[in-house]
């Protein structure tokens, strides 16, 4: 049914028609309305048997999921930011013993400073934890790639993280499509557990394994992952079949048949950029757009696949590997590894800066003018950094950075 | 696409009015997108709030710079605030108050403004009257569908009836109801003003 409502509701009537069993969460902004909204309807009663469970922190609220899932009920629950990072190695146990919990991480930055707004760094953060990562570019696909990612977890038995960027989508109303309760029992089978704790056929989960086995494990986690970049192209495909629209994938290309540059990205940025491609498109400049779906496992073949026939790659991301640069774009030399495509990272957004259509053209066109380097931050105050820096050059007791900043920030507002 | 800012205070339901924008377009057949400005939504303290309207899909994800329509639910904000940044080039503007440009010292401001595009109406006041709370918020939709024929006043009054209910509901509904005939009436004088000068 078409209706026009908040991301994180849509999201949580998703949720609601995946059959969860347990729900379990801990609020924090920008996520507290979708466990919200879950909480109102297993209240209600209309998600019975659905136990709803209230927790003290993040690292109980995964700790419940793994418990939970272990028991071999359907678990879901959301976090974002320091949430996420509580929960860092409940994360890792839920990847290390294959259970299939699906989590909505409303993306949001990483303190300090303290920020509650729209970046990548908490998801990326845990880029490597041994979850599936999938990315949201509107609300229609945070709805639906939950009900992939159900199937998807239960299939390999590995845990998925749904990423939408918080306040830009979580909190955004716009037309959404909510499939109804037989479509969806349609194509997302009852939860089948390959290991299951029964008091009726005791087993162990968990158990201590030394280096004659670890890499093994470790090895078949690995495989396991890599399973989903046959999976997601297949199921998603199917998803179209069920409900006619299209979700998930790997990486999807916009006008990108003879870009020359090409724009590649994660979430909802992917809009405001296909909006400027569309306005360059019409002035003649040939650049495309590929937008990454499944950040992991990481799709090396389709990503390259997506860039090969580019002059140059940039890729705008809402996060920073500080020490290295783009984290994204680390990624994408990997994929491109053994072409001489210039390769730029641009880091946008972060703290939730917004990312404008004026900006981005200006920095695509730097890019076509060869004017750009390895990373470069979108719509950075120099003047700002260069007086901060200047002050810790002349001053040994300078003070705390972030308050340095924003000192700097108010001068030079109050002056122009 | 058409595109809404309006400027309130925390508490005033900035955010709802948005939200129940977009809820009246969609119900009219159309795309529309509404978003708050993600700050620290504290009582009082000056909130935005952002809706896009279009007969296709919506994309963008900036924040509104250069809107078509402004709604201010709070004149307070007008000279703390600078609310008018970036209004196109004959682009409406729909304060709460019962007081004229003039009285609210923008006179001068609005000067190269077209004249019938510039409206006012006491919602404040019509809430009191109505809902028994100052939340204009509803009142202003109703007036807004008056401003430049954008959305029905019925599907302001449905999607009032999504977001509430009960006497909430009524209440809201009647204080939007009267805000509409209030900003028609001013349009049809203005108009008839500017048609008379012309003449």
């Amino acid at each position: 049914m078409l209706k026009q409502t908040e991301g994180s509701r849509a999201v949580a009537e998703a949720v609601g028609l995946c059959r969860p069993e347990v729900i379990c969460a801990y609020p924090i902004s920008p996520q507290t309305h979708i466990v919200e909204a879950l909480g109102e309807m297993v209240k209600s009663g209309a998600l019975a048997p659905c136990e709803f469970i209230n927790v003290e922190s993040e690292f109980a609220a995964m700790s419940v999921a793994i418990g939970a899932s272990a028991a071999g009920a359907r678990s879901y629950t959301a976090t974002a930011s320091q949430g996420l990072l509580f929960m860092a190695e409940a994360l890792f146990n839920a990847s290390g013993l294959g259970l299939p919990i699906v989590m909505t991480v409303a993306n949001r930055a990483i303190g300090a400073p303290i920020n509650i707004w729209n970046d990548h760094t908490d998801a990326m953060s845990q880029r490597d934890c041994g979850w599936i990562q999938l990315f949201a570019e509107n609300n229609q696909e945070a709805l639906d790639l939950h009900i992939l990612a159900f199937r998807l977890a239960e299939e390999l038995s590995l845990p998925v993280m749904v990423c939408m960027d918080g306040f830009i989508l979580t909190h955004a109303y716009e037309r959404v499509d909510i499939p109804t309760q037989s479509q969806v029992d349609a194509y997302l089978p009852p939860f089948v557990p390959r290991q299951v704790l029964d008091p009726a056929e005791p087993v162990s989960i968990g158990a201590m394994v030394g280096p004659e086995a670890f890499t093994e494990v470790r090895y078949l986690a690995h495989a396991k992952q890599m399973q989903a970049l046959e999976l997601i192209p297949r199921w998603a495909a199917e998803f179209r079949a069920a409900f006619g629209r299209d979700v998930g994938g790997l990486v999807h290309s916009y006008r990108t048949e003879d870009a020359e540059t090409i724009v590649l990205a994660l979430g909802s940025v992917l809009g405001t950029i296909k909006d400027t491609v569309d306005e360059l498109r019409a002035r003649g400049v040939r650049i495309g757009v590929a937008g990454v779906a499944c950040f992991r496992p990481w799709p090396h073949a389709a990503v390259r696949e997506a860039l090969a026939h580019a002059q140059r790659v940039i890729v705008l991301e809402k996060s920073l590997a500080v020490g290295v640069g783009g984290i994204v774009a680390t990624n994408v030399r990997t994929a491109l590894a053994g072409l001489a495509t210039p390769i730029h990272a641009v880091i946008a957004g972060l703290g939730g800066r917004p990312i404008t259509k004026a900006s981005l053209e200006r920095v695509f066109m730097d890019a076509m003018a060869d004017k750009l380097g390895i990373n470069t931050f979108l719509d950075l105050d120099t003047t700002v950094v260069e007086r901060v820096l200047a002050r810790e050059r002349d001053v040994r007791r300078s003070g705390p950075i972030a308050e340095n900043v924003l000192k700097q920030v108010g001068l030079a507002a109050g002056a122009s | 696409m058409f595109q809404i800012r309006i400027h309130g205070r925390g508490g005033q339901g900035v955010v709802t009015a948005a939200e129940m924008l977009s809820i009246a377009a969609f119900r009219e057949g159309r795309f529309a997108q509404a978003f708050p400005s993600f700050g620290s939504e504290r009582t009082g303290a000056p909130v935005v709030a952002f809706c896009r309207i279009d007969e296709r899909e919506i994309r963008l994800r900036e924040p509104i710079m250069q809107p078509d329509a402004l709604i201010v639910q709070d004149p307070t904000l007008l000279h703390q605030v600078n609310v008018f940044a970036g209004l196109r080039a004959g682009g409406y503007i729909l304060i709460n108050t019962r007081r004229t440009f003039d009285d609210l010292g923008i006179g001068e401001f609005v000067r190269g403004l077209q004249p019938e595009h510039l409206l006012t109406v006491p919602a404040t006041e019509l809430a009191l009257t109505h809902v028994g709370r100052p939340v204009p918020n509803a009142a202003l939709l109703g007036g807004f569908a008056a401003v430049c024929g954008l959305i029905s006043i019925d599907a302001v009054a449905a999607a009032i009836r999504e977001k509430f209910a009960g006497a909430v509901a009524d209440g809201n509904e009647a204080a939007a109801r009267a805000a509409y005939h209030h900003v028609l009436e001013q349009v049809r004088t203005t108009q008839g003003a500017a048609h008379a000068q012309t003449d």
